[in-house]
């Protein structure tokens, strides 16, 4: 190999660590635009759903336990039920489904 | 205070650090599958703490491929954080001390922006040092345990934590959707735009990092111009 591989890793680390420090160091003014704030309180929504779907179907090794993950999932955050729980769930549910179609 | 936001913090982060375990686990078993030893691979991980960037990084690495190749694509993969962090700037009470704003970035994950965006009202750093005094370790012990063993937790399993984080996204999003129908339309929205991305064929080109920052942009962007929220103190 002709780069360092430390330098690499250097390089990713610095890279990752300005693209979080920055807007949080610089941005902490108070923003007032309606159209601004509106903006970031939709973001975490927006951002948060389109990284979990289709990516939660097919995370695990089958799809039909993908498909039973992101079932359990939505019922139980639909009970409102507390992170953990519907996280832990959603484990069981595949591993359940992966069993299940493993016998067949 | 601070204590009682720390522990909070810390609740929440159990189920990231045991899906950061999983994920980083698979990340030290690539690491070494490809030549690397296990100290550069731990460093990574301890370094970067993030997945899609970290995955990335070690193509360019075993390709050979130069800084500016390592720059530009820990840009593309890494630039969502910059909208998180955009997002938290203004939420964050950092008390008056900018110390914790330079702490608090090194945590901005999907995960723990997931859990602290949550949070109501202005937000504690002690919040998020709880959940990085977890997912931290669990990032790198995963990534430890993968690059030493290559075969401690069955596949069985690591297939099962691989959707932990996915169950808390939604734990976190659904239930302000119910009551807030701009806000489920915005939930609904951006799931469609993804599987574009995810299916169209010319649309899957696009990296995975980059499909999050257009969707994000033009979803949050759309609601905030058709639906303006009230003005809410934080």
């Amino acid at each position: 190999m002709v780069h360092n591989l430390y330098i690499h890793i250097i390089v990713m680390a610095v890279v990752t660590y300005l693209i979080r420090m920055l807007p949080l160091v610089l941005l902490k003014k108070e923003i007032t635009s309606p159209f601004v704030r509106s903006f970031l309180y939709y973001v975490p929504f927006a951002c948060l759903a389109a990284m979990t779907f289709p990516a939660i179907i097919y995370a695990p090794d089958l799809l039909v336990a993908g498909i039973a993950g992101f079932a359990v999932a939505l019922v139980l955050s639909y009970l409102e039920q507390s992170l953990i729980v519907v996280a832990l769930a959603a484990c069981a549910a595949v591993f359940v489904a992966e069993r299940l179609t493993s016998l067949f | 205070m601070n204590r009682t936001h720390f522990k909070e913090g810390f609740r929440d982060g159990i189920p990231i650090g045991l899906g950061y375990f999983a994920v980083s686990f698979t990340f030290g078993m690539m690491a070494v599958a490809g030549g690397m030893k296990i100290g550069p691979a731990v460093l990574i991980s301890a370094t970067n703490l993030t997945s899609a960037g970290q995955f990335a990084g070690l193509d360019i690495i075993f390709g050979d491929g130069t800084y500016w190749e390592m720059v530009l694509t820990q840009l593309i993969i890494n630039l969502r954080y910059s909208l998180m962090s955009f997002s938290l700037a203004q939420k964050l009470d950092d008390g008056g001390n900018p110390f914790h704003r330079f702490a608090v970035a090194f945590g901005v994950t999907d995960e723990i922006f997931g859990v602290s965006a949550a949070r109501p009202g202005r937000l504690s750093p002690y919040y998020n040092y709880g959940a990085m005094s977890i997912a931290i370790p669990g990032w790198v012990l995963g990534t430890l345990c993968g690059a030493i063993s290559g075969n401690l937790l069955p596949a069985m399993i690591m297939s099962a934590l691989s959707v932990a984080i996915y169950g808390m996204f939604l734990a976190i999003i659904i239930p302000p959707a119910k009551s807030d129908r701009t806000v489920l339309a915005v939930v609904l929205a951006a799931m469609l735009g993804s599987s574009a991305f995810y299916y169209v064929p010319l649309l899957r080109r696009v990296s995975s990092g980059m499909v999050i920052i257009i969707v994000t942009i033009l979803v949050a962007g759309v609601a905030a111009y058709v639906k303006p929220i009230e003005d809410t103190a934080g």
